[in-house]
């Protein structure tokens, strides 16, 4: 069966060969292997990008069903926290106790809600999906740079999502130490069940995950540095693949910290070490323990950790800036400088972390030395959404589903953006600190920006995913209800947290100075269940228009760049011809003298004499 | 039975929901609208955008306005006073931006929606815009950041000398507090020594730990610095006292520490609030485990006469708990004996060397 495979020589015309462009004949051999692929190698074993794209995506799906479900379930605790659970005894079993849910399960269920969405959904279901399908197809490749580690990306992420899974079912429960896992709680199976085999389960299915993400990661960069097909140069690249290319590359760099922090965390879990524990009496015993420091491991965590949040927002930023040119009929407001603004924020992201620790009783100087470095990353942020509004200026805007999501990108990362420049100063951060505002702002500016990042792709690229649409209709009124339903959870939190709720509180009842927001609290958790629902509305139009939407044509937006030049379902290879070359930027919407209101890449300059900008003419 | 009915019934809903789906799909084939790139759903969703700034605005301010004294809880210290403008200064600053950035989005949205025969305007960028709209946002948020810098230092700086000293130490699920005792030093403790009695782990052998006391709530006095010496003797905790914009880490092996300056006394701020049961609290803000919720402690702030009153009658911990003390003693004249058999014996070994 193997045999049958095109090798990756093949399909890019031999690797490491600087141009990368097979010839007609070569790709004439390779299109007569694909066809007679067996199954398991097509579908589940696949080293093409644009399955494994696929299987990113649905599994993506899948965890962020999983996680909603959780938040659903402590919002139901947290709107009414003096109702009996049980008639979810069915479901939960042993967690609900005498009518209430048991209050270490309750840390497990927004524990494994923040592992889930951060890294399963945010960072593997939208950069692994997008990632993964546009990187080839609109720098113009047959496949990434290395097929075989692509799929071992999906594997490992699989594998480790499985662990995961595995976790949730123990009986002492998933880990529950919060998503950051801070140690000791996170060290110590004394301190709480769920750091017991739930958190070794957790530290190795995350060690897995990491390697899936460098997998996929080398594969990106290396695909963008040297498989860009003639006349692509880096300054003609459309802005989801610098956004991808930087992702990675942020990845790269961070995600080995982590894994460096989990290890340290496994030896001391399993090995006696003492990395992070020191001076602990716990359950009636003194550690022997002696000379680890707990904010050894956040800094650990926040050199990934905060890279992370870019990880997750930069893919999303790339495909709205994209869509939003396509749809507004406008080329992109200052291309280079969304380049630039994309590369400030990369680098500044890794200079910021230590602005989630100011209260740790980290050095005061040292947090004045991030909180400016933290406002400054304001500014690049500032610059890009400047850019997207002036991009919609005397646009002539088409209300694709796509385009209705990406709109709200701007206004979710505007409003949970701006309370970033309240947080990141430490004198604020004081009071603000693991505070009801701080959920609000991040998800705002990174969960729900994201989501909206991930919708807008899906159904934008639907048709060359699935070579079929996704029902219009039934896209607006998911965009309208999650849109009013997102700003109702996350606009109210912002009141909830500017008077003092903490975060991670299983109820607030215990306090007077917390109990004024009762009514409230019940409306958010009214309104984030509703969104949740309106999910299901985005998971049928999914599943039912990739067997039974409206059949695409090659390119419904009427887009430039070059995934839409191939057949309308590309099969293995991308173009069944030689791999077209390209002329000119990705944003040639609009151009006046131009017959039509867009331009491809791959169109010469010299077929359109009638638009050329006077530079234009000689660059042939 | 019922949830069998109530399962029942959600079937036949989501049928209900396919069926009407399909026929809209079918009608939309007919009629032809689906043929058409542009139909009125680009006019609605125009409109739709107008309506939810229009809509959504108000109903924000509404609600904002409403919940406004409910959010802020009442502030009780010197730097409280000074975070609190600079928090509704910048939140001012970016409320203005918020509302211009969130009008335009969706005003230009609506606006330059598509229109027959239109075209956009070919506006592929302008450097002098793109440096305006850098620098601007550089210098404000430079105002910002030097404003907080300053904030940050004085709150963060050396605590006065004079400032009275008590130590709040985490543990799972309660906080426990200590005060030096007349010698105004606190005596050292040794995660060692814990047990249930001796649950700051006192190492009374020293003897500025004799009169270290543990009282069941924090009396602080007006008006006067107040530094908490703050640890943590299982898994991370946070102190955080709102009215007092108080928050640090309680961290197991590294002590860390907070000092402000309490401005009103209980009394007064049960006055002022007209709550004649309001109580100061202490919170932990850092996940912690089963009980994460529920640990409070009861803080009062008195005038600084009824503080010297209240301190001079507390019982310190030793005197509390003789058994503790006695065992320390018992160890401390084992000790004696060892080190003076220890001189005896060592000339013996010397000459069997």
């Amino acid at each position: 069966m193997a045999a049958n495979l095109p090798t990756q020589a093949q399909v890019q015309g031999g690797i490491g060969v600087t141009e990368p462009h097979t010839t007609h004949d070569e790709h004439a051999l390779h299109d007569d292997h694909h066809h007679d692929q067996h199954w398991l190698f097509k579908y589940v074993f696949s080293t093409d990008h644009k399955v494994i794209a696929k299987q990113f995506l649905i599994t993506g799906i899948f965890w962020a069903i999983l996680g909603g479900t959780l938040s659903s379930l402590f919002r139901l605790q947290l709107g009414w926290p003096e109702s009996t659970m049980e008639w979810l005894t069915p479901v939960l079993g042993k967690w609900v106790e005498a009518g209430k849910l048991n209050p270490e399960f309750y840390l497990a269920l927004v524990t494994m809600h923040g592992t889930i969405m951060v890294f399963f959904v945010l960072t593997a279901g939208l950069s692994g999906t997008f990632s993964n399908f546009l990187i080839p197809l609109q720098v113009g490749a047959r496949d990434m740079a290395s097929g075989f580690m692509n799929m071992l990306s999906y594997w490992f992420f699989f594998i480790s999502g499985l662990i995961m899974f595995i976790s949730i079912f123990l009986e002492t429960g998933p880990a529950a130490a919060g998503w950051t896992i801070y140690p000791p709680l996170s060290a110590l199976p004394q301190a709480i069940p769920g750091s017991g085999l739930g958190m070794t389960l957790w530290l190795v299915s995350m060690a897995l995950f990491i390697v899936s993400q460098l997998l996929g990661g080398v594969n990106y960069i290396t695909t963008v540095i040297n498989l860009r097909t003639r006349g692509m140069s880096m300054s003609k690249l459309p802005l989801t693949i610098w956004a991808f290319f930087l992702t990675a590359v942020l990845g790269l760099l961070s995600f080995p910290v982590l894994f460096s922090a989990a290890l340290l965390l496994i030896f001391d879990r399993s090995f006696g070490t003492s990395f992070f524990l020191s001076d602990i009496y716990i359950a009636g015993q003194a550690l022997p323990n002696v000379g680890g420091s707990p904010i050894l491991f956040q800094h650990l965590f926040w050199f990934l950790g905060h890279p992370e949040v870019y990880i997750v927002i930069m893919p999303a930023m790339g495909m709205v800036s994209e869509i939003l040119a396509t749809n507004a009929r406008k080329p992109i407001f200052g291309y280079r400088a969304m380049i630039g603004s994309l590369l400030g924020i990369s680098l500044l992201s890794f200079v910021v972390w230590a602005h989630h620790m100011f209260i740790t009783g980290m050095n005061p100087f040292l947090g004045s030395v991030f909180m400016f470095l933290t406002l400054i990353i304001a500014v690049p942020s500032a610059v890009k959404t400047f850019n997207w509004l002036a991009t919609l200026w005397r646009g002539n805007i088409r209300f694709t589903t796509a385009m209705l999501f990406s709109i709200g990108f701007v206004s979710l990362f505007i409003s949970g953006g701006l309370t970033g420049i309240i947080l990141g100063n430490a004198a604020l951060d004081i009071q603000m600190h693991n505070t009801y505002f701080v959920v609000a702002h991040f998800h705002l500016v990174m969960g729900s920006s994201a989501f909206f990042g991930l919708f807008a792709g899906v159904y934008h690229w639907f048709p060359k995913m699935f070579g079929r649409m996704m029902d219009e209709k039934l896209g607006y009124i998911h965009f309208w209800l999650t849109f009013i339903g997102v700003y109702l959870v996350f606009l109210p939190m912002h009141y909830v947290g500017i008077a003092g709720f903490p975060r991670r509180y299983y109820a607030w009842t215990g306090f007077d100075m917390f109990s004024q927001f009762a009514d409230l609290n019940k409306f958010i958790s009214i309104a984030a269940i509703l969104a949740f629902f309106a999910q299901f509305v985005f998971v049928f139009n999914f599943f039912y228009s990739i067997f039974r939407g409206r059949r695409a044509t090659e390119n419904p937006w009427r887009s430039t760049t070059l995934e839409w030049t191939t057949p309308i379902v590309p099969g293995h290879g991308n173009w069944p011809g030689e791999i077209p070359a390209v002329y000119r930027w990705p944003y040639d919407y609009s151009k006046p003298g131009a017959e039509e209101d867009f331009i491809p890449q791959n169109v010469p300059y010299s077929k359109t004499t009638s638009s050329n900008l006077p530079y234009e003419n000689e660059n042939e | 039975m019922t949830t069998l009915g109530v399962l029942l019934v959600l079937v036949l809903l989501l049928v209900v929901f396919g069926l009407l789906f399909r026929l809209q799909i079918l009608t939309s084939i007919f009629s032809g609208s689906s043929a058409r790139e542009f139909g009125t759903s680009n006019r609605v969703n125009a409109v739709l955008m107008l309506v939810f700034l229009v809509v959504g605005g108000a109903a924000f301010a509404w609600s904002f306005g409403d919940n406004f004294n409910k959010m802020n809880p009442p502030i009780a210290s010197v730097h409280g006073h000074a975070t609190e403008r600079m928090f509704w200064i910048t939140m001012i600053i970016i409320g203005i931006v918020f509302v211009l950035t969130q009008i335009l989005l969706f005003v230009y949205s609506y606006k330059y929606q598509h229109k027959e025969g239109q075209r956009a305007y070919f506006f592929p960028h302008n450097n002098k815009i793109e440096i305006i709209w850098t620098i601007i946002p550089a210098i404000v948020m430079a105002a910002l950041v030097f404003a907080g810098w300053k904030e940050w230092t004085r709150i963060t700086g050396p605590a006065p000398k004079d400032a009275v000293v008590l130590e709040v130490m985490g543990k799972q699920f309660n906080w426990l507090v200590r005060y030096p005792g007349r010698d105004l030093k606190l005596g050292v403790v040794n995660y060692r020594l814990i047990d249930a009695t001796n649950e700051f782990g006192f190492d009374l052998s020293d003897k500025s730990g004799l009169d270290d006391f543990v009282p069941s709530e924090i009396h602080i006095p007006k008006g006067h610095p107040v530094l908490l010496k703050i640890r943590s003797r299982d898994v991370l905790h946070a102190v955080y006292m709102p009215h007092f914009r108080v928050q640090m880490y309680a961290v197991p092996g590294m002590p860390t520490k907070f000092w402000f300056t309490p401005t009103k006394t209980t009394d007064e701020m049960r006055a002022q609030l007209g709550n004649p049961k309001f109580d100061y609290e202490l919170a932990c803000n850092q996940i912690c485990g089963r009980g994460h919720f529920a640990m409070k402690y009861k803080i009062i702030v008195d005038e600084p006469d009824d503080y010297v009153a209240w301190f001079s009658q507390q019982k310190s911990f030793s005197e509390q708990n003789p058994d503790v003390l006695a065992s320390f003693k018992q160890k401390e004249e084992k000790l004696v004996v060892k080190k003076a058999a220890a001189v005896i014996e060592t000339p013996a070994a010397k000459a069997s060397l």
